[in-house]
């Protein structure tokens, strides 16, 4: 690292990532998102706007969902967090993400990753969401190729399907 | 359309289980060693000559490499149309977001800091951001008369006309420029080493344009340079050129440093600096017949380019020759003209100038209505072109199309009528009005004229050592679905199972250059050219005795390993050649303007609430006609959000300008349609095939893009009776408008 650089302090944070207990040296300020995808290379978390409004960095916080681009990573110390990543371990899809497929509800995928934590976080609230509920759980993701509806579909199903299991 | 076993269906999206896992790899989430961040500083005036830099105090400057245009080894462009837009500016600039410096540093943070050190000094000059004022050339700002390209299309007779016409009408129409807002920045990493070359990665449309513009800037042969495309997180237009910009400063700070750069632009830059939809001026003046019938017409058709020529023409030209949309002219000129401003160019955006020549006309054709007391739909029915007449550039209308017929389907499957009748009994009561719109429409596929034949595109289909073929192209996927429908034609075309076919990701290393993955061209171009390819694959093994007339897939499979054993690396090549029936007349524009068309009559079903003046949508009906459906519900999904696309085009999405700089370039005030905003998208086919495509395809992805605008405007002038002429109509223009009639 460069001189400019050394002079941003560093502190420990430890987090529980998917279930694994970590722990990081960075700057306190720095993103939950950064973190995440730099420290312990998660790039499953993707950067659409970086100012909270689009929710493709979407994760789980202790099971609140949340912008990981507004979390400054001294937040989530001690915190349990799920990304994308933490959902289908063993190599199978889970059944939100098996919806997602079979509907059309990822194009581009880049929403994809906080689309579906969204959605998880929905169903574990709602089990059986109406349309009107998944319009309203979804609003703070956005989405510029499917228009919605598919996605609208692939929630529906899962939830038919039983998600949370 | 003969029986298919797998296009057709909905097979799963190739690359869809990593995008639901998160594992796809888009550009920012690849590191190389040694890597280094770049920046770019740009202007922040919109037109005058560079004095001087001063690199600033609080930054330590050895650190940083700096790129300025004299580090560049060969031609100072991003070679596209015309070579007249500068990689970084020298001397002179002409729009408030031009690149003039470039910074890498291995500290991403430093960055941001370092370009605000950088100040420049400028002597300005006198800038235009109108149309009206690039035309009444009080400023001189590209080539002799600030015009990109123009056209003329005519047909008959059309100063015949006026003196005989029952009824002469015409309107003004304008749209605004709008972002593409895919909700992946733009980013490329690219790295030089002096052995092989110069290698970039990135989020893109088009590797051979990019390819293209690397070799004459950097002075490198096309084997020294290769383009990779990494998983792209949506594009509608906006990935097609500036992409060449970015990778051009990657590969600069690259060779300067000697190490892998890496340039992601945050949302902000991606909003500003980067390419919108052109904003657009439509002039209209129609003869029209007592009983309705279109005589014909003056059409006018201006776009605002921007500072660079970019590819102006070609969206000029598409915008004109849909300017006449789905009906009989027997006579028409249309003019058109791409003028220049001082603001970032504008460029590709799904659609490519019909969304704008589009809304124009399909708002005039309700216009024409009320002058001569018909309904939007007895207006319609008369003028709809028929198979056997010719469109505004004399290309008679081959296909068995029943426009009518659509019609019909369209305002049965809205209730049109009924809920004409229902809401202007409502609309006299009420805190809210509600209305219904119509447009009916066209999109031509494929490369406009001759594009297609001087793409010459090239197809490649090779036999695999374990089995199964692989599809080697250059289209691209950035969610459409381009690899999965490609793959399907491979294996329908070949009796193979889906599964037994791969397809390489885009790499100018390794496949051939079947052209820009742009003007809905994909599915039916070089789908068509991968089912011949994939046949002489076939041909091939039968020929060498390993295949017999009739075969399993896995007897298919032993026999390319078997061939591959023998013989080493086996590719079959498709090349494109123009159809006997397409012929087109560029000097005169005169001839097949596309290969075909797809068609379509939308309906909206808008609600305007009279205390905050907004408009929600509350039923959308979208039908076409789009030749054979591939894949169901890619299909569906490229309808649907090009039908939200164009939602947000018509009420929400509007740039707001100042000095040719965009003031809103973020998600929290450039607002695009959300989750909540969207009514439900009904969405139709109807299916008549098409001789040019593969299995009978047509183009889809930019078609839905056209309708919604106008039928929303018109649904809204049904609802409050008072015309609007202009997009995006936001609840402000409503409550001007309203204020307006009550005075």
């Amino acid at each position: 690292m460069s001189k400019s650089s050394q002079v941003r302090a560093k502190c420990e944070i430890s987090l529980s990532v998917n279930g694994q207990l970590v722990t990081v040296r960075v700057h306190a300020m720095e993103r939950l998102l950064d973190v995440l995808r730099h420290e312990l290379g998660l790039t499953g978390t993707k950067e659409g706007c970086g100012e909270g409004e689009c929710g493709s960095c979407s994760v789980l916080l202790d099971g609140i969902l949340v912008n990981s681009c507004l979390i400054p990573v001294l937040q989530a110390n001690g915190a349990n967090i799920v990304t994308i990543e933490g959902l289908s371990t063993d190599g199978r899809l889970r059944v939100l993400q098996q919806a997602f497929l079979e509907c059309g509800g990822a194009q581009c995928g880049i929403c994809t990753p906080g689309m579906i934590l969204a959605a998880l976080h929905l169903l574990k609230e709602k089990p059986q969401p109406t349309l009107e509920e998944i319009r309203e759980g979804l609003a703070g993701n956005l989405c510029r190729c499917t228009g919605y509806m598919q996605i609208f579909e692939a929630v529906a199903e899962a939830g038919r399907r039983g998600a949370t299991t | 359309m003969k029986n298919t076993r797998i296009v057709g269906t909905s097979v799963p999206r190739l690359e869809g289980r990593d995008k639901v896992t998160g594992q796809a790899r888009y550009v920012d989430d690849m590191v190389l060693p040694g890597m280094l961040y770049g920046a770019t500083v740009r202007s922040r005036i919109p037109r005058g000559e560079i004095k001087k830099f001063t690199f600033g105090p609080g930054i330590d400057w050895k650190e940083f490499v700096i790129v300025s245009p004299k580090d560049i080894p060969g031609k100072n462009c991003i070679a596209l149309i015309e070579d007249d837009q500068p990689c970084l500016a020298d001397g002179t600039v002409n729009h408030p977001e031009e690149p003039l410096l470039l910074l890498a540093h291995p500290d991403r943070y430093l960055l941001p800091k370092a370009v605000e050190a950088v100040s420049v000094e400028y002597d300005p000059l006198p800038a235009i951001f109108s149309m009206e004022e690039s035309e009444g050339l009080s400023q001189i700002i590209w080539g002799t008369n600030n015009t990109f390209k123009s056209y003329l299309i005519e047909k008959g007779d059309v100063d015949a006309l006026w003196k005989n016409a029952d009824y002469i009408v015409e309107g003004e129409y304008t749209t605004g420029a709008q972002e593409q807002l895919y909700i992946e920045n733009n980013g490329m990493i690219a790295a030089f080493d002096a052995q092989q070359g110069l290698t970039v990665w990135g989020s893109l449309q088009c590797p051979y344009y990019i390819h293209k513009a690397l070799m004459k800037l950097c002075y490198l042969p096309a084997d020294r340079v290769r383009v990779v495309q990494m998983e792209t997180g949506g594009a509608f237009g906006g990935k097609e050129e500036y992409p060449s910009m970015i990778a051009a400063h990657a590969a600069l700070l690259a060779m300067k440093s000697g190490k892998p750069v890496k340039i992601i632009y945050d949302r902000m830059e991606d909003m500003t600096a980067t390419t919108k939809r052109h904003p657009s001026r439509t002039r209209h003046r129609t003869a029209v017949s007592k009983d309705g019938r279109i005589l014909g017409g003056e059409i006018e058709f201006t776009i605002d380019g921007g500072a660079y020529e970019t590819l102006s023409p070609v969206v000029l030209s598409r915008g004109a020759l849909h300017a006449g949309g789905p009906y009989y002219w027997p006579s028409v000129r249309i003019r058109a003209k791409a003028v220049a401003t001082n603001a970032p160019p504008h460029g590709a955006f799904r659609g490519f100038g019909a969304p704008q020549s589009l809304f124009a006309l399909e708002r005039h054709m309700d216009r024409i209505a009320q002058a001569v007391g018909l309904s939007p739909v007895e207006i319609r029915r008369p003028n709809f072109l028929k198979p056997g007449q010719t469109t505004t550039t004399g290309q008679t209308v081959r296909e068995e199309i029943d426009l009518g017929r659509l019609l019909d389907r369209a305002l049965e499957l809205s209730d049109y009528h009924a809920k004409k009748k229902k809401f202007a009994e409502e609309n006299q009561q009420g805190g809210s009005k509600k209305g219904i719109g119509i447009a009916a429409f066209l999109h031509g596929a494929g490369f406009t004229g001759s594009g297609e034949r001087y793409l010459g595109s090239v197809v490649g289909v090779e036999a695999c050592a374990d089995g199964g073929v692989r599809v080697l192209v250059s289209s691209t996927e950035f969610g459409q679905g381009t690899k999965t429908v490609l793959c399907q034609i491979a294996a329908e075309a070949l009796g193979l199972r889906y599964e037994d076919v791969g397809i390489a990701q885009p790499d100018t290393q390794e496949v051939p250059n079947s052209g820009p993955t742009v003007a809905s061209r994909t599915v039916m171009v070089v789908g068509k050219l991968v089912q011949s390819a994939a046949l002489g694959i076939r041909q091939t093994l039968r020929a060498c005795g390993l295949l017999e007339d009739s075969y399993s897939p896995e007897e298919f499979c032993a026999a390319c390993r078997a061939y591959v054993a023998e013989h080493g690396k086996f590719r079959s090549i498709a090349r494109y050649e123009q159809p006997d029936d397409v012929v087109w007349d560029e000097e005169k524009y005169r001839g097949s303007a596309y290969a075909a068309f797809a068609w379509a009559v939308y309906v909206a079903e808008v609600k305007v609430d009279l205390t905050t003046y907004s408009v929600s949508v509350d039923d959308f009906v979208a039908l076409q006609e789009v030749g054979k459906v591939l894949h169901p519900v890619l299909a569906k999904g490229q309808i649907i959000g090009g039908v939200a696309q164009a939602i947000g085009f018509a009420l929400y999405e509007k740039v707001i300008w100042e000095q040719g700089r965009m003031q809103n370039g973020q998600m929290t005030n450039y607002i695009m349609p959300t989750s909540a905003d969207l009514p439900s998208i009904r969405v139709y086919f109807e299916e008549l095939g098409n001789v040019h495509g593969a299995f009978g395809a047509k183009g889809i992805g930019e078609l839905p893009m056209d309708g919604p605008a106008p039928a929303i405007v018109n649904a809204v002038e049904d609802a409050l009776e008072v015309p609007f002429d202009s997009i995006p109509l936001l609840p402000e223009d409503i409550f001007d408008a309203l204020a307006e009639r009550v005075d």
